[in-house]
């Protein structure tokens, strides 16, 4: 702000500035967008809640706690979990490798990073499965060596790691661009082996972008649905994924049990989103210290 | 990456030339294991049996419906949330209030809803059984496995797309440059049109063509509202899917080869638009160098950007 030289004004509230409302069509944008967002959004998700409420909570707790629920629940987290964390060293390295070594096609692969967020999931799902089944490309060579990939939970990993790849990539790049090299050289002036000053030096100051990064991939991978049910098998207690138990619900007509299962995974979205801006949050205002 | 042309490797700030190709190395095979590859079995299996059974597969008439419904979904669904977005990023981006960062966590929400809980919640709405369930259908109004349906939950899923590539470059914008343009005469929506609208243009861009990609490439929630009724309420990915499960894979791959070819075309203008911002981003650099070329240092110019 330019205008701290003038005595009096330093001194007035933020809110004088904040009522001081200079542009047209605040009242009409803000309530447009309250408007759409309730509408497409807030409404159609509260009636999870409604619908779930109906079931009394010891129903439920009942529905969400049945064994099958549950064992959906271990294979999707046990999975993003896996996935999310090969998400992380992967697209950690390849921030990594884009922004500090530069080399010829460099902007092809920087564009094609992006691929994951940009093909539809279904087709990713058969072209993965395709590929992992026992008689494709990648599929037969490991069957060679007795590991299958296709129709158990490890093709499961396998689309979620390529779903989440971008999510570590992206977050991480731009932190890593505006690193000023500067501090790594001092370190190394200071007698710091080059491990040494990555290690203490450049993933510190990387870390905040890492987790959000993990956090992201973690929280695409727990609902994601197309790329999956290709690729999984679909076997109830072992590939079965919460989404489609939610499906299968759905079509035995099972409303309320759908609506118990979505809700839990709502919650579930809801907290993931809250640690990142908690996270966020954190990371300003050591920034700003 | 501007910081980076007076960069001069040294023992000291990079990592030995093994180390560098090795890590290199390793991106390139990962990258080309799990990004490569799977990009091009769509293409090689699409066009397995030849190019004649590939237009074979395309020409079909469920095929052909299915590209009208999903060309039809995408058109109402992206001009809508395009309108949402311009005017979500006006109202916060431009001023202050109470909630802004609740309001863009809310705005942000769809992304990290399951596609299936997505598609479930216009179920819960406007299915048979659902809160406007009876009163649909005493009107003889279909909404789900219909064309309304499909819409709602496309809508839902490509909610954030403009809104959130907009924010962030309105808010660093600031709105000087608007109120220049009203203490010059100009009106509001005047304003908006010559002033705003052109500097956002290119991350405009940007947002519609992901939340094009996104929208014709659903598949969780359309699957969930659309009740699979061939050339009536099939999508593309939908059709892909029936067309896989009859174990017809060559014409799901061909179908799918279209999805994959609008996929490339959206990475594409998107690095076309980055690199162009780039290449902005770097001339301004240069021009408020050369103007005090004195003492600030690349970094120093690079923060003031």
């Amino acid at each position: 702000m330019s205008a701290v030289a003038l005595p009096g004004v330093v001194d007035a509230p933020p809110a004088a500035r904040r009522s001081k409302r200079v542009l047209p069509g605040f009242g009409l944008t803000m309530g447009l967008t309250l408007a759409y967002l309730s509408l497409v959004v807030l409404i159609p998700l509260s009636s999870l809640v409604f619908r779930s409420a109906g079931l009394g909570w010891s129903d439920l707790w009942a529905v969400v706690t049945e064994p099958r629920v549950v064992a959906s629940y271990r294979v999707t987290f046990l999975v993003s979990l896996a996935a999310a964390l090969v998400n992380l060293f992967a697209g950690g390295l390849t921030a990594w490798v884009l922004v500090r070594y530069p080399f010829p096609g460099r902007r092809l692969v920087d564009a094609i990073v992006d691929l994951p967020f940009a093909l539809p999931t279904a087709v990713a799902g058969i072209a993965l499965t395709a590929l992992y089944a026992p008689n494709g490309w990648i599929g037969a060579w490991l069957a060679q060596i007795g590991i299958k990939v296709a129709f158990t939970p490890l093709g499961i990993f396998v689309a979620l790691v390529f779903i989440g790849l971008p999510f570590v990539v992206r977050t991480v790049q731009p932190v890593l661009q505006d690193l000023d090299r500067e501090y790594e050289e001092a370190a190394a002036s200071l007698g710091a082996s080059r491990l040494q000053t990555i290690v203490k030096v450049v993933l510190p100051t990387l870390a905040p972008a890492l987790f959000a990064g993990f956090v992201l991939a973690f929280a695409r991978a727990i609902g994601e649905y197309g790329s999956v049910v290709f690729i999984a098998g679909n076997m109830p207690f072992v590939s079965e994924i919460t989404p489609l138990l939610i499906i299968t619900k759905l079509e035995q007509y099972d409303y309320a049990g759908a609506a118990a299962v979505g809700l839990s995974m709502l919650v579930i979205s809801f907290s993931l989103i809250l640690a990142i801006n908690l996270l966020q949050r954190w990371q300003a205002r050591r920034g700003s210290r | 990456m501007a910081g980076s042309n007076r960069f001069i490797p040294s023992r000291a700030n990079t990592e030995p030339r093994g180390v560098r190709w090795l890590l290199l190395g390793l991106v390139l095979g990962f990258l080309a294991l799990f990004l490569l590859m799977p990009l091009a079995i769509v293409f090689i299996e699409a066009l397995r049996k030849g190019w004649h059974a590939y237009l074979a597969a395309l020409v079909d008439p469920d095929a052909w419906s299915a590209i009208r419904l999903t060309l039809l979904v995408a058109a109402i669904a992206v001009p809508l949330n395009l309108v949402f977005g311009v005017v979500a990023a006006w109202a916060i981006a431009k001023f202050e209030f109470r909630g802004k960062q609740v309001l863009i966590s809310l705005i942000d929400l769809p992304f990290s809803v399951s596609p299936v809980v997505a598609g479930l919640v216009f179920v819960l709405v406007f299915g048979a059984h659902g809160w406007f369930g009876s009163w649909l259908q005493a009107h003889d109004i279909k909404v789900i496995f219909a064309l309304p349906g499909l819409v709602l939950a496309t809508i839902f899923v490509t909610f954030p797309f403009v809104a959130r590539e907009l924010i962030p470059l309105m808010q660093a914008q600031g709105a000087d440059e608007e109120e220049a343009a009203l203490t010059l005469g100009a009106s509001g929506l005047k304003t908006f049109w010559h002033v705003t609208l052109p500097n956002v243009r290119w991350a405009l861009l940007t947002g519609v063509i992901l939340c094009n990609a996104r929208a014709m490439g659903e598949f969780g929630a359309v699957s969930v509202v659309s009740g699979h009724i061939r050339g009536q309420t099939n999508t593309m990915p939908l059709h892909v899917e029936i067309l896989y499960n009859e174990y017809q894979f060559s014409a799901a791959f061909a179908v799918a080869s279209l999805l994959a070819l609008l996929a490339l075309v959206t990475l594409a203008v998107k690095a076309l638009v980055e690199w162009r911002e780039e290449r902005a981003h770097a001339a301004a650099v240069r021009a408020a160098e050369s103007q005090d070329s004195a003492a600030v240092p690349s970094h120093g110019a690079l923060a003031a950007a």
